[in-house]
């Protein structure tokens, strides 16, 4: 391996806190975030997929999941996984070398936050009618 | 670095072959190819579970273990679990950056990405054979 010396300190280059927030930079954090949360949040749905081999290991998961705790949680579940979905799509847009201007991305950051609201409270609207009523 | 070096062999040619070269951007392309085939499989696995809401275990275990929603539920668990694992490794890489203390969050998280991809798929396909 090619080893060498610690080099002389030398000054770092400027990080977050140097920085005044912008929608765009949020985002990028966000985008970051919202995976880690997704991460931890497959458990819940491999949870779900086992449980749905036995009555009983199903009804457990239907108690947890109808909790308050389990509500807020699949909320934050739906709603970190549109957002990650739109910002990785935003993502593939900019691998193409498309839509890097200023005018563009800040539509885009804030069409992904929009769309990724909206898109959550609709599709829970939608479930919970499905479900025949919020309780 | 110290004035007298102590190889012949240029800095160069010393770290020739160590880098990345030619497979450097393989998590790079599957992150992209993962990500490409979560967008339908994330909307299909997402109304599958609106599908599935309110409805007893007999009806869930039924539809989950139906083919084309078990192959489509395999697929979405495969893809996700395989970015997962790469997203996460970027994120360790980033922060992390104690050697030992790496390896170990590197290896965790790649077990922790196939335990959950098999305990789903494992999941999904006792539904569809009926084991």
């Amino acid at each position: 391996m090619a080893e060498t010396k610690a080099p002389a300190a030398r000054p770092l280059s400027p990080h977050l806190q140097i920085y005044k927030p912008t929608l765009t930079m949020m985002m990028s954090i966000v985008h970051r975030v919202t995976g880690f949360g997704l991460y931890f949040g497959t458990l819940l749905l491999a949870w779900w997929l086992i449980a749905a081999v036995s009555p009983s290991s199903y009804a457990r998961f239907e108690w947890f999941a109808s909790s308050i705790i389990g509500r807020l949680i699949l909320f934050g579940y739906t709603w970190a996984l549109i957002h990650h979905m739109l910002g990785g799509i935003r993502h593939l847009i900019w691998d193409t070398g498309r839509a890097m201007g200023p005018a563009e991305r800040e539509w885009l950051a804030a069409a992904n936050l929009i769309g990724s609201i909206a898109i959550t409270v609709l599709l829970w609207i939608f479930g919970l009618l499905a479900m025949g009523g919020p309780v | 670095m110290s004035d007298t070096p102590k190889h012949i062999r240029t800095p160069l040619s010393r770290v020739r072959g160590l880098g990345a070269a030619r497979s450097g951007t393989a998590h790079f392309w599957r992150q992209r190819l993962t990500a490409v085939a979560n967008i339908p499989l994330t909307i299909a696995a997402v109304v599958i579970m609106i599908m599935l809401l309110g409805r007893n275990q007999a009806a869930v275990a039924q539809i989950l273990g139906s083919p084309v929603v078990a192959i489509i539920m395999l697929l979405f668990i495969g893809s996700i679990t395989m970015h997962m694992r790469i997203g996460m490794q970027v994120i360790i890489e980033d922060y992390v950056h104690d050697e030992i203390s790496k390896l170990v969050l590197i290896m965790a998280n790649a077990f922790f990405c196939i335990a959950v991809a098999l305990t789903s798929a494992y999941g999904i396909l006792k539904l569809s054979f009926g084991l």
